[in-house]
């Protein structure tokens, strides 16, 4: 056998994926010593290298950028989490999800506003999200039931709309304040001298990491340990043998939803902090779909890990990379990043690998 | 099984099925069918394909609703079976394509079929200890002595969709029987099993039966093993009963060879 037989041998049985890999290695060791070949003042250079020695040059702007992206990606993931859980349990790919969390936050200032005491308007508003999924799935879902995924979901922008409406003829339109101090949430930040530099944590930023924390965990626990997160899951599986079993579709869907609103109700608190709570805030659902392109449809580490890292990595593009084509990249760069990802693990991150059986 | 099939000559029926005629559209698929099953016995419901057996299933677990006819089923005469009410008053089945939560454990697949048994609120789940980890537990030993009894313990944590068919076939047994319930549909049990697994199968079958007094109710297309499970054998074809009778009865019908060799023209 000769060398040149061998070699073929080798590139016939790589997999896909595993050029994907050698091509894009190949690439990249090229651009790096194609930026050294032509100097610091080119554009290779500026893409390849300039960013990484700047990272490293200046610690301090680096950790703030990488904190700043973590928080970012902390409320994608509490988007994308929302739309997980839907899907888990009822095959809806619920494009509401965003206006789910303005309407959280509309509601709890909207009580507050109305003079409800600040705690129990809160306990107001994730009364109201429970009468949401209720009539939701008496309202949306019943009658569709046994219907095309696709039905069900063109029913869920249906459902964006009519809340949009519904929210400005209860709430007005115009962007409000959130209650942040009213309801325990810390202001201010704890800053620290470190690497020869200046970083400032916001301590509402904090407050949202650990809350988010906190519930995800609550999910988790709930979700594998639990009857009714078995009952959950079991629909999600199959449908007809959860019935067989006496699993109602409907009190497990109201259930979810419900779930779904509450992480929405948290996100809205904790965006409207950042920002105001206004109907601009709905977009944020076009942010979770590449973190949930990342992290698949059904898996709940999926979306945390998906957002944080769409989060940092939006972050840290816009911070280095940006300025050279202009900035505003943090728009696209997301679902950039997740093609790139699909690229090697066509699955997403925690998706098994779909084999079909014939 | 000859003694026992005397004592249930003289039982009482769990289940009378009445004039049930089920169509979709324009098709026909039950066509006025009457039958009955005794507490206590193994049913069987056989016929060619397209003759409704799976359908009538269908119809008394509650996820068909028929046209016309009645179910008594303990006693209650319905218009129509639920789901819900179906699997709360005792009835439990399996599925000829075998429906698991292919997703979840062997364990977790069985355990969810003791989802009605458990009884702690929404909320103490939040909390997970106390009350809800309390019935976790206690459920956990049914369902254990379950898995002894299908000797399925190797596989109590594989997720049941790597499983072969033999054994996830095994395994929704399993979660039919952790309803304890009354009355058990199998819908063709031992459909792609070779004679190994059919002859553990038909030793299940003929356990249960025996051993917690479930009255069963089975589809099944190998005859050998129909006639040697059952007590008493329905036979549709076309949506119609043709023969109804114990299995020596149904083997010399003239009607069933019939509808299984055709006939000369």
């Amino acid at each position: 056998m000769s060398d040149t037989t061998l070699k073929s041998d080798g590139g016939s049985s790589m997999s896909q994926t595993q050029r994907n890999w050698l091509i894009t290695v190949l690439i990249l060791a090229a651009a790096v010593a194609g930026s050294f070949v032509a100097g610091s003042d080119s554009l290779l250079y500026k893409v390849f290298v300039g960013p990484f020695v700047e990272m490293y040059e200046v610690p301090d702007l680096f950790v703030q950028v990488l904190w700043e992206g973590l928080v970012a990606g902390t409320l994608y993931a509490l988007v994308a989490l929302g739309f997980v859980l839907i899907f888990k349990a009822s095959g809806v790919f619920n494009f509401a999800q965003g206006i789910m969390v303005v309407f959280g936050g509309l509601s709890l200032v909207g009580f507050y506003a109305a003079g409800v005491p600040a705690f129990l308007s809160l306990a107001l508003s994730v009364a109201m999200m429970y009468g949401l999924a209720w009539t939701v799935e008496r309202v949306v879902l019943r009658p569709l039931v046994n219907q095309d995924p696709l039905i069900l979901f063109m029913a869920t922008i249906g459902l964006t709309y009519f809340l949009i409406g519904f929210g400005e003829f209860i709430f007005g339109g115009e962007p409000k304040t959130m209650i942040t101090q009213e309801i325990g949430l810390p202001s201010g930040s704890y800053d620290f001298d470190w690497f020869g530099g200046f970083v400032s944590f916001q301590k509402l930023d904090i407050a949202a990491a650990v809350i988010a924390a906190i519930m995800v965990g609550c999910l988790a626990v709930f979700f594998n340990k639990t009857r009714i997160g078995r009952a959950l899951r079991a629909v999600a599986d199959d449908h007809q043998a959860a019935l067989s079993v006496g699993i109602t579709l409907r009190q497990i869907w109201v259930i979810v939803w419900f779930a779904a609103g509450i992480v929405a109700l948290t996100t809205g608190i904790m965006w409207g902090a950042r920002s105001d709570v206004s109907f601009a805030l709905q977009v944020i659902a076009l942010k979770a779909l590449p973190v949930i392109i990342l992290g698949g449809l059904t898996s709940i580490p999926g979306a945390i890990v998906g957002g944080l890292i769409i989060g940092v990595a939006e972050k840290t593009a816009e911070f280095y990379w940006g300025p050279l084509v202009g900035g505003s990249i943090e728009s696209w760069i997301p679902y950039f990043i997740a093609l790139g990802f699909l690229w090697f693990r066509p699955q997403g991150l925690f998706g098994e690998k779909i084999i079909d059986r014939i | 099984m000859n003694v026992a099939a005397k004592d249930i000559a003289k039982g009482q029926n769990i289940l009378e099925i009445d004039g049930i005629s089920l169509s979709f559209g324009g098709v026909k698929a039950i066509r006025d069918v009457s039958f009955d099953v005794k507490k206590g016995e193994i049913r069987a419901i056989i016929g060619p394909n397209g003759a409704g057996k799976t359908s009538m299933l269908n119809v008394i677990n509650g996820f068909y609703h028929p046209q016309e006819g009645t179910i008594n089923y303990k006693g209650a005469k319905r218009h129509d079976m639920r789901p819900y009410v179906a699997a709360t008053q005792g009835i439990a089945r399996t599925f000829q394509n075998v429906a698991l939560f292919a997703g979840m454990s062997t364990l977790d697949n069985i355990m969810s079929g003791r989802m009605l048994k458990m009884k702690v609120s929404l909320p103490w789940h939040f909390i997970r200890f106390g009350p809800a980890e309390r019935e976790e537990l206690e459920h956990r030993e049914r369902v254990e002595h379950i898995i002894d009894f299908l000797e399925i313990q190797a596989i109590r944590r594989t997720p049941v969709g790597r499983l072969p068919y033999g054994l996830q076939k095994r395994v929704e047994l399993g979660r039919a029987l952790a309803m304890e319930p009354e009355l058990l549909l199998l819908d063709e049990p031992m459909a792609g099993m070779n004679l190994e697994e059919k002859e553990d199968m038909s030793r299940y079958i003929l356990d249960v039966n025996d051993q917690f007094g479930t009255t069963i109710a089975l589809i099944e297309h190998d005859m050998g093993v129909v006639m040697d499970l059952s007590d008493r054998v329905l036979v549709l074809d076309y949506g119609e009963k043709i023969a109804d009778g114990t299995p020596d009865e149904i083997k010399n019908n003239q009607n069933v060879i019939d509808a299984y060799l055709g006939v000369a023209h």
